[in-house]
């Protein structure tokens, strides 16, 4: 694949056009692990497009440990485990575009990418892979009225503020919802001298994983309430104070509950969102639970060529999975450019019941004799204990896995032995989480 | 600050800075005073955005007049001459019921009196080809072609930097503190200084009655009348191309449900009367009251992709209903521009003109300034640009390649333009009216901090100084550590004094 990054001169036309046979919208972990894997199975031509002014993605804002356990056996801090792919892609040569903005995707694989050096950037691609990431969930689609003063922030936001610029968001915060960023942030703001009054969270359980509850929360001595939310913040210039109230099972306040809680500061975690803008535009259905476009297990979406890993597919938990689910992503795009894929005549569609809120892949579409498992990736709906996840087809169970305890707020993995697949009852999988008497 | 001037305009929102601006047209000294450190910062920064055509309003009071003609100059000059958006999508009144019929043939009577230009009634199948999302009980509708959406935000800072253009002075934080009068006028003082002036206009909006009772004009009151809102995501499953109205009725107007000059689906506002003129709470009771209201004609609406709720007060005199724009005979030189709730946003030019108007009155006939310009551009508009355009502008300069808000994709170079106006943006929600960082779907979760750094940069001021909004709004509150720090002076401090 020849490259051609000189400008095409025209008296209006100042449009930079290049061709490559694989171009990574985002340069996270996500993007990372899907380069590094699609050029360890032969792909030399790949561009990764980054926004941000480095590569790694929101990892480089993560100053704590944790990261890594699965994928090198060895706890790191965010910026730590970027370095580690940074430097694979550096190593491979992957082209890579830093403050680099993506405009637009088309459904037939044109990338236009916008930066102040080399101005407009048309990029046809053979192969587009979508790692955008997710953006947090805002006060305003949660719908908490109220003023509108300075104080209020994303989570993530007020990490960036303390991680990357030094500064202090404020000194008296209330966080809202138990997810894995509101909990370290949490932590990290107690550490930096601000007072955390308390963490609510809406739910009857917490939304992170529960060594960051025992870490950031319980070794601190910050109150977590759960089945409590904010109703609303006051406060003319700066937040003064929020209101609370005990919710019902429908999360509906209970009136008579309400009591104020005097703070300057509100930061929520209460979800992410896929961001797939770009996506939607270039023609990709989305799934009505992730938000992620709809992928098979090559993670490729219902737009040929044009596929999606990491938080921009789902929300992960761990971003050793995010690596994990790229590395499928690059090596898929990669195998289907040298076309080493073969396809089924009819995709094995998978299934699930009410107790799990989602699984990725949707459906199984080709055939990979290197592939020994096939991971499938799964939430449940509410919290349970001593379960175990079953993978069964036409009534008949192929395989299962003992879980100690299911929270909606881990993910779930069921890797399946691909020979199981060979000879099924029904192209149709069925996945359940059965308690284990009653197995 | 200068310390003498022909006249003082008191407030800058969209009334005072068309003021400013039709008077800067003449050899006349003009400056404009703001308590806040932006104009655009009381009720236009927060209201429905409509060029109302004119047939709800009353002729025989003066925001009747002031409405049709204010339509006219928007479509005449404003359009042509600022780089502000305004879309003449029209606006339709919908009756639900065939009881309502004869409201939309009152209307359209009052209209045509009013003289507005196109008014007919459309039966349901021709509103339902306009509006495919419109309720099934939709049974007629009066339709006024005439009826447009602004940027209030973009007009209202355009007139204040056109004005600048022209020799106006707008100082920003210059509350007005008093005005005494003198033998030549006036002296207002103000938080940054005192300035002379033979003439002063009050356009202080929710303030009026403050400003005018301060030389003894106080017959009237000003009540805050509040107004909730949703705004939605522009990636939206429902598309309204025209601003819809239910039938009024003697109480309100109905909730609106219209599009926005950037595509975002806008619904509101209720009316609720309240005291405190700070007080820009929204509610629960409020919102789901407007909710309720859009569903009434656009059924489909849901909480679904709202990506910001707000709330914003119309400043009322609830005696008259009506503006009050007029020479206090009492205080020769002192013109009130006050009053100006719905639809003063309308009116504006048309309120400028008349002010004008009431100036001569008080002085001759004002000169004509040659050197007067009433064109004005503001910042080029990435977003909007095809990627050819979007090419060329870089080669000019390359600001324009980098993007910090990702949502609404504006870049670096349009930010530092609106921090470089002749009105400057001094504050992040200032950026943010005039370039838009942060006002769509993630609410400047990711560009806020760049957005901190680049005012921090331009103003020359540290991070911690860069303000939201208002004084006090200052988004972080000091270095990390800072508290700890404190505690461990403290404490040494108490052992060193044991």
């Amino acid at each position: 694949m020849t490259e051609s990054r000189e400008a095409v001169t025209g008296a209006t036309n100042v449009m930079r056009r290049e061709e490559h046979d694989l171009v990574v919208v985002g340069g996270g972990p996500a993007g990372l692990a899907a380069a590094q894997a699609a050029y360890d199975e032969g792909v030399e031509d790949i561009v990764i497009l980054e926004r941000d002014f480095e590569l790694g993605g929101i990892l480089q804002q993560c100053i704590h440990n944790g990261f890594g356990v699965h994928y090198f056996d060895e706890e790191l801090t965010g910026p730590e485990y970027a370095q580690e792919f940074i430097e694979s892609v550096a190593e491979r040569g992957v082209d890579i575009r830093l403050e680099t903005m993506v405009l637009e995707v088309t459904h037939d694989r044109t990338v236009y990418a916008v930066n102040d050096e080399d101005g407009m950037t048309e990029l046809d691609a053979e192969k587009v892979i979508l790692a955008m990431g997710c953006r947090e969930r805002t006060r305003d689609a949660l719908d908490i009225p109220g003023s509108r003063p300075a104080g209020v922030y994303t989570a993530g936001t007020a990490q960036r503020f303390i991680n990357m610029e030094g500064k202090l968001p404020g000194e008296k915060a209330v966080i809202l919802g138990s997810g894995d960023i509101g909990l370290i942030m949490a932590r990290r703001m107690h550490l930096e001298g601000a007072e955390v009054e308390a963490v609510l969270e809406i739910m009857p359980y917490t939304g992170g994983l529960t060594r960051n509850v025992v870490q950031c929360l319980e070794d601190f001595d910050i109150p977590l309430r759960k089945q409590q939310t904010i109703t609303e913040i006051h406060g003319t210039d700066r937040v003064e104070s929020v209101t609370v109230q005990e919710v019902d099972d429908n999360f509906d306040p209970i009136p008579g509950t309400e009591y104020e809680i005097e703070c300057d500061t509100v930061l929520l975690s209460v979800g992410l969102i896929p961001e797939n803008e770009l996506s939607v535009d270039a023609g990709v259905d989305l799934h009505q639970v992730t938000g992620g476009p709809i992928v098979d297990e090559t993670r490729e979406t219902n737009v040929d060529d044009i596929y999606a890993c990491g938080n921009v597919l789902h929300v992960h938990d761990l971003v050793d999975w995010v690596t994990e689910e790229s590395m499928i992503a690059g090596r898929s795009a990669a195998r289907s450019l040298q076309d080493r894929v073969e396809t089924r005549d009819e995709p094995i569609e998978i299934d699930k019941t009410q107790k799990l809120s989602y699984v990725v892949p949707d459906r199984i579409s080709t055939v990979d004799p290197d592939r020994e498992e096939l991971p499938l990736y799964m939430r449940v709906h509410a919290p349970m204990e001593e379960v175990f996840v079953t993978l069964s087809s036409g009534g008949e169970q192929l395989t299962r896995d003992f879980q100690r305890r299911a929270e909606p707020g881990e993910m779930i993995t069921l890797n399946v032995d691909t020979e199981t697949l060979a000879e099924l009852p029904e192209p149709r999988l069925e996945l359940d989480v059965v308690p284990r008497e009653e197995v | 600050m200068q310390s003498q001037t022909d006249v003082v305009v008191v407030g800058g929102g969209v009334t005072g800075t068309a003021i400013a601006r039709e008077l800067s047209r003449y050899q006349l000294d003009v400056v404009l005073v703001e308590k806040s450190p932006d104009v655009c910062t009381g009720t236009s920064k927060a209201n429905t955005a409509l060029i109302h055509a004119g047939f709800n309003a009353d002729p025989d009071k003066q925001k009747g007049r002031l409405n049709v003609r204010g339509n006219e100059l928007y479509h005449e000059r404003i359009q042509h001459e600022l780089d502000v958006p305004i879309e003449w999508r029209g606006a339709m009144v919908v009756a639900t019921d065939e009881s309502e019929r004869p409201k939309l043939e009152e209307l359209l009577a009052k209209g045509q009196d009013n003289g507005v230009d196109g008014l007919e009634i459309l039966e349901r199948e021709q509103l339902l080809k306009k509006e495919p999302h419109l309720t099934d009980d939709a049974v007629a509708a009066l339709w006024a072609p005439t009826a447009g959406i602004v940027n209030p935000f973009e007009l209202t800072v355009g007139f204040a930097n056109n004005a600048v253009e022209n020799g106006a002075s707008v100082e920003l934080e210059a509350e007005v503190t008093d005005i005494t009068q003198t033998d030549a006028g006036f002296t207002v003082e103000t938080a940054r200084g005192e300035i002379d002036a033979e003439t002063v206009i009050n356009a202080a909006g929710l303030y009026a009655d403050e400003v005018s009772a301060m030389v003894g004009v106080d017959d009237f009151e000003i009540t805050p009348r509040r107004g909730e809102y949703y705004l939605y995501d522009k990636q939206f499953d429902i598309d309204i191309e025209t601003t819809i109205f239910p039938v009024p009725t003697e109480v309100t107007k109905g909730i609106v449900v219209t599009p926005t000059d950037e595509e975002n689906l806008l619904i509101g506002p209720n009316a609720q009367e309240i005291d405190d003129k700070r007080d820009k709470a929204t509610t629960r009771q409020g919102l789901d009251k407007v909710l309720d209201g859009a569903q009434k004609t656009v059924p489909d609406l849901t909480k679904k992709d709202v990506i910001k709720e707000f709330a914003g007060l119309r400043p009322a005199i609830k005696e008259t209903g009506d503006f009050r724009i007029q020479i206090e005979e009492e205080v020769p030189g002192f013109i009130n521009a006050a009053g100006i709730q719905s639809p003063g946003l309308a009116s504006a030019p048309a309120t400028a003109e008349l002010v004008v108007d009431l100036v001569e009155e008080l002085h001759g006939d004002l000169e004509e300034d040659p050197t007067f310009d009433p064109n004005y551009s503001g910042p080029p508009k990435v977003r909007h640009m095809s990627h050819e355009e979007r090419a060329a502008l870089i080669e000019e300069d390359e600001a324009y390649g980098q993007i910090i808000c990702r949502c609404e994709t504006v870049t670096e170079g349009e930010i530092r333009d609106a921090i470089n106006q002749p009105v400057p943006a001094q504050t992040v929600n200032a950026i943010k009216r005039r370039v838009r960082p942060g006002a769509g779907r993630c609410q400047g979760g990711f560009c806020g901090p760049r957005v901190v750094e680049i005012l921090s940069e331009e103003l020359g001021i540290p991070m911690t100084d860069v303000k939201l909004e208002g004084e006090g709004s200052e988004l972080l509150t000091g270095e990390i550590k800072q508290p700890l720090l404190e505690r461990v002076e403290e404490r040494s401090e108490v052992n060193a004094d044991d």
